[in-house]
């Protein structure tokens, strides 16, 4: 007898989940097959550009649009601010023009007129000082104003710092970056009477029509939103912003669709911002290298709004049992925060774990040792203690560590080691999909879900294909329209849990139901049948085929809705805990940092697509590389300006920057069994800290602020010598 | 970008006439690396674009007169593989540094030489100068990456060129075409006759102390046709630049060296710095220094303190004297064959 429970088969046993298989929509891709909202371009389609301020804080004087009209080619003219509107950072929206073509919009942006008066401006987030000092008003009100002070804590702290045998004292921090969408953000919007159809580039395409309702004046139900492929987001893309509400207007007052695309600059300057985080830290730990307070005031910026890193994840990972931070969120003149992959986690990361690798150095104990000494600190030493093991072995790390500046060689390239830990919560989204199983075999899965890059599609198909025992190409997987069955944003690593449950409960009733069609017909009993191999079987006897026994469900065929997926089912969890290592080469002569090797070791549950995952670490590896190294949102004091808002100036890791990059999963059977977890934000969290650490460990010095740029080496090496 | 014309000359005589057209603002496309930013930024706005592409001169590699003529149209990657070149190392230490196939395919020496500086101030609209409302935004706000030689007038930024250095050290010459030069000698190219004039290429470059100066002496009207190199010799080259990136980036500081060893004492040295003045930066006594010396790690070194002993770093950038002194030291360990990896 075959028990018949909702869940995944026991580790092993499933023919197509967990292996590593390709993209069903890799191809497309990749020939350039696949409709990016930037590729659509329907007959008659308009183009529209955005005049945006120069200025970090302004007051809007003059705007007069009447000239643009009249350009060659401008076919409307929007204006999006208006005179005596306070302009609160640089790229603010001021007008929109659509034209017949790129240049001709360009043209009428031109013919715009319209002034400033330039208003002090405060854009440094680092500066604290600075913030308490800056004469900055936004709407009347001192920008100044630490808009968030948070305290959180337990224990008296003095009496713990007096009493441990190590204290350490530091000061770290990490710049802010942007979040660079290959695609940037935008939308093609057509109306066809009532309707407005939108293709717009989204991580959330059930949950931005009612977005237009109110800006744009349509009724919920008549906005079509669409996104087939979306050339990600990281956390950026998930509202209808005022360009998006702009193109729509631009489409309405035309009557023709309207394409509007940001600018690469404009993307960068008001498309995402990832906070800034500094912190001055004071941490002990007694004479074994227990960790036993923690100390720490925390500052920084996520643009106009002020507010900072949470305190819930300060310190990061490993929290003694006496602690206590203070935090202060600085308001700069800066695009607003969008969330970031794993939103606030890098951050915390870097300045907690920097923090305890310099009190592990001050103690005279390994890094990795002082690290698994205090696991129990955290809330997954049954995770981490394994993966920090199997880390280990990966890198080398007990040939490579050596004390902090001691290794081996008088040249003046130095080695080093590093380790750090994350955890991330990754519990599966609201997600629905409909399932049909044609009376020709065929399978189709419709869900309002997106692909953001994760391999969403491929997924779909892999878990109803596994299910059924038929191949992928049996199964059509619909995704990103409004009009599908509801599906939560792409957030938080929560889509392929969020999809990937309903479709392997749905897909296993649809089953059951279809088995029970043939149990009847071949007058066996039901709950011995199983299918596989595109076949239905009695043991290892074939009963028939899987399009002889699909016939059974009749023209109409079978079709069911799955809804969203609770953690009690055994589908899905929440909850994982990753390490890393970092081999890195510091060029002591030129502040240059290579990466020689990463070594990332992660818990997710189990693996859905072994292939896809390992992408997935990669990708986080490779973002994390790039703000540990280079990677800076550069805001100008002096003009308020997002200075290298370019892609010659902001500096991305290219192949050869990588270095060696080591991906291994944690999946016992005691992480398999709690099915499917959010995988996308963990392997970008430690990278930060895993390489600061390993450049302290080659160098002998902390350089305490990410991006670990050529300068920074220099002053840090500098700054030891005196 | 704005509407322009687009003018596609076959001579050099027929760009001097596209160019030097009264009423016309003229700006020269040779492989677009730069031009094609400066027009989408509108830092340039020229009503007609002379693309020198199709002007067969000008891709040429030739021997002429004791050393090489290369057309200041050859690519990169053809820089790279033509075998009268083989003898200069130190430009193809340039062209490994650039590293994206893309720009060593389509980017050109003269392109190179011509290149606006990155200074993101100017790139931002603020001018060559980087002022607003008088004030030097390079001096005062961030200076990370601009000049620490040459930097007490008005202009702070670093010249762009990779190649440069190189070529001055190689004591290059440059062609300079054009109508609007007065002191010009008559020569033949193409089979037309065209007023040119060629120059050492290091007083090709100028530090501006107003805006309207520019960076280099072309006036309007006037490319760069040809480069011309010595012969090579028994000299030995190198160049080493400092680049944060494995990708296309442009390097933190640069220095090209050109060295006469005899029986391993240095008889004659010339040292040029990049990227770490408003033009290129001949390191006139470290060059000095080594004559009659061995090149050794520790002589490298005392001639790299020298090559910077007079840097005067702005507010952000004094780690970049360490890198210059660095790309000196290691230009000349690599020229002699003493730089490991």
């Amino acid at each position: 007898m075959v028990e018949r429970k909702i869940g995944w088969e026991p580790q092993g046993s499933h023919t197509l989940v967990g292996g590593e298989i390709q993209r069903v929509d890799g191809k497309v891709k990749a020939s350039g097959q696949a409709k990016y909202t930037n590729d659509i371009n329907t007959p008659g389609t308009l183009f529209a550009k955005l005049l945006t301020s120069p200025h970090a804080h302004a007051k809007l004087v003059l705007l007069n649009i009447e000239k643009a009209k009249g350009v060659k080619g401008v076919k409307s003219v929007l204006a999006i601010a208006k005179v005596g509107d306070e302009i609160q950072y640089e790229g603010w929206p001021i007008v929109a023009i659509a034209a017949e073509r790129p240049e001709f919009a360009e043209d009428g942006l031109r013919a715009v007129e319209f002034k400033f008066e330039p208003l002090p401006h405060f854009v440094d987030g680092s500066d604290f000082k600075g913030a308490v000092e800056a004469d900055v008003t936004v709407g009347g009100k001192p920008l100044k104003l630490t808009k968030s002070v948070g305290k959180s804590g337990q224990g008296d702290v003095e009496v713990a710092l007096k009493e441990a045998k190590h204290v350490h004292r530091g000061t770290y921090g990490i710049h802010m970056i942007t979040h660079m969408s290959m695609e940037p953000h935008g939308s093609h919007a057509a109306w066809d009477g009532e309707n407005l159809n939108v293709a717009l580039s989204t991580e959330n395409v059930s949950g931005t029509s009612g977005q237009y309702v109110q800006p744009v004046g349509v009724d919920a139900m008549n906005v079509n939103i669409r996104c087939d492929f979306l050339g990600s987001g990281f956390g950026s893309k998930s509202t209808v912003d005022e360009w998006d509400v702009a193109c729509a207007k631009l489409a309405k007052a035309t009557g023709k669709p309207v394409r509007l695309m940001l600018s690469r600059t404009t993307e960068m300057q008001i498309g995402g911002n990832r906070p800034s985080a500094f912190a001055e830290v004071t941490v002990a730990c007694d004479a074994e290298g227990n960790v036993t307070a923690w100390d720490s005031r925390h500052w920084g910026s996520n643009g106009l709004q002020g507010s900072i890193v949470d305190h819930d994840v300060t310190p990061y990972v490993f929290l003694p049992k006496t602690r206590q931070s203070v935090s202060t969120g600085i308001a700069t003149n800066c695009s607003p925060e969008r969330p970031w992959r794993a939103p606030h986690h890098p951050q915390a990361c870097a300045y907690t774990q920097t923090a305890l690798d310099d009190l592990a150095a001050k103690a005279g104990i390994d890094s990795l040792q002082f690290f698994q000494k205090n696991l129990n600190l955290t809330s997954l030493p049954h995770i981490y203690g394994p993966e920090l093991e199997i880390a280990a072995k990966l890198i080398d790390w007990k040939g490579k560590w050596h004390p902090r500046g001691k290794g081996s060689g008088n040249g003046p390239v130095k080695r080093g080691v590093g380790v750090a830990l994350h955890t991330w919560d990754g519990a599966a989204n609201q997600s629905n999909v409909t399932l049909k199983v044609h009376s020709d075999g065929s399978v189709e899965v419709v869900t309002g879900s997106q692909d953001v890059g994760t391999g969403t599609r491929t997924c779909i198909a892999q878990v109803a294909a596994d299910t059924f025992g038929v191949s992928m190409s049996t199964i059509k997987v619909s995704l990103g329209s409004n009009q599908f069955p509801k599906a939560g944003p792409s957030e938080g690593s929560s889509t392929i849990g969020g999809v990937t449950g309903p479709v392997r409960r749905t897909a296993q009733q649809a089953l059951w139901k279809i088995l029970d069609l043939v149990a009847a017909k071949y007058t066996v009993e039901r709950t011995t049948l199983t299918a596989r191999d595109g076949k239905v079987w009695l043991g290892e006897k074939e009963v028939c085929t899987w399009k002889q026994a699909a016939t059974l469900v009749g023209p109409m065929g079978l079709e069911l809705y799955g809804g969203p997926v609770t953690e009690d089912e055994g589908l899905t969890n929440h909850q994982v805990g990753g390490v890393q290592m970092a081999e890195v080469a510091v060029d002591t002569e030129t502040g240059v940092i290579r990466i020689v090797k990463m070594v990332a070791v992660q818990d997710a549950g189990m693996i859905v697509n072994r292939l896809l995952a390992r992408s997935q670490v990669y990708s986080g590896l490779i973002m994390g590389i790039a703000y540990s190294l280079s990677e800076e949102r550069i805001m100008d004091n002096k003009t308020g300006r997002f200075i290298n808002a370019n892609l010659n100036d902001y500096k991305l890791p290219r192949i050869g920057d990588i270095g060696d990059l080591v991906v291994e999963f944690y999946e016992p059977e005691s992480e398999y069994k709690r099915g499917v977890i959010g995988l996308s934000e963990p392997p970008v969290i430690s990278t930060g800290a895993a390489i600061s650490n390993a450049v302290a460990n080659a160098v002998g010095v902390r350089v305490p602020v990410l991006p670990l740029t050529p300068k920074r080496v220099l002053d840090a090496l500098k700054g030891a010598k005196g | 970008m704005k509407s322009f014309e687009y003018a596609r000359p076959t001579t050099e005589a027929e760009a001097v006439e596209f160019l030097g057209e009264n009423g016309i603002q003229a700006a020269i496309l040779a492989g677009g690396t730069d031009l094609t930013s400066l027009l989408r930024a509108e830092l340039v706005s020229p009503s007609r674009v002379v693309d020198l592409k199709q002007v067969p001169s000008l891709h040429q590699v030739t021997r002429l007169e004791g050393g090489v003529q290369i057309g200041a149209l050859v690519t990169l990657a053809d820089l790279a593989t033509n075998p009268l070149l083989a003898g200069y190392p130190s430009l193809f230490d340039v062209v490994d540094g650039v590293r994206s196939i893309q720009v060593q395919g389509s980017g050109t020496i003269g392109g190179d030489l011509c290149h606006l500086p990155n200074c993101w101030y100017f790139r931002k609209g603020y001018g060559l100068l980087g002022q607003d409302n008088g004030v030097s935004l390079p001096e005062t706000g961030d200076n990370r990456y601009h000049a620490i030689f040459g930097n007490e007038g008005a202009a702070k930024f670093v010249n762009a060129s990779r190649f440069a250095p190189a070529l001055i050290a190689w004591g290059a010459k440059v062609r300079i075409v054009g109508t609007s030069h007065k002191t010009t000698s008559r020569d033949r190219s193409g089979g037309s006759s065209v007023d040119a004039e060629w120059i050492p290429l290091e007083y090709f470059y100028v530090t501006p102390k107003t805006e309207r100066q520019g960076n280099t002496i072309l006036k309007p009207g006037q490319f760069v046709s040809h480069i011309w190199l010595p012969d090579a010799n028994q000299i030995t080259s190198a160049t080493y630049e400092v680049l944060q990136m494995e990708g296309l980036d442009w390097p933190l500081a640069a220095a090209s060296v050109c060295l006469d060893v005899d029986g391993g004492f240095v008889r004659g040295a010339s040292i040029v710095m990049g990227h770490v003045a408003p033009t290129p930066w001949v390191a006139g006594d470290a060059s000095r220094w080594l004559i009659g010396r061995q090149i050794d790690e520790d002589t490298a070194g005392v001639a790299a303190d020298v090559a910077v002993s007079s840097a005067k770093p702005l507010s952000m950038n004094e780690y970049k004297v360490q890198i210059a002194r660095t790309a000196v030291k290691r230009a000349l360990l690599k020229a002699t064959g003493q730089l490991d990896s």
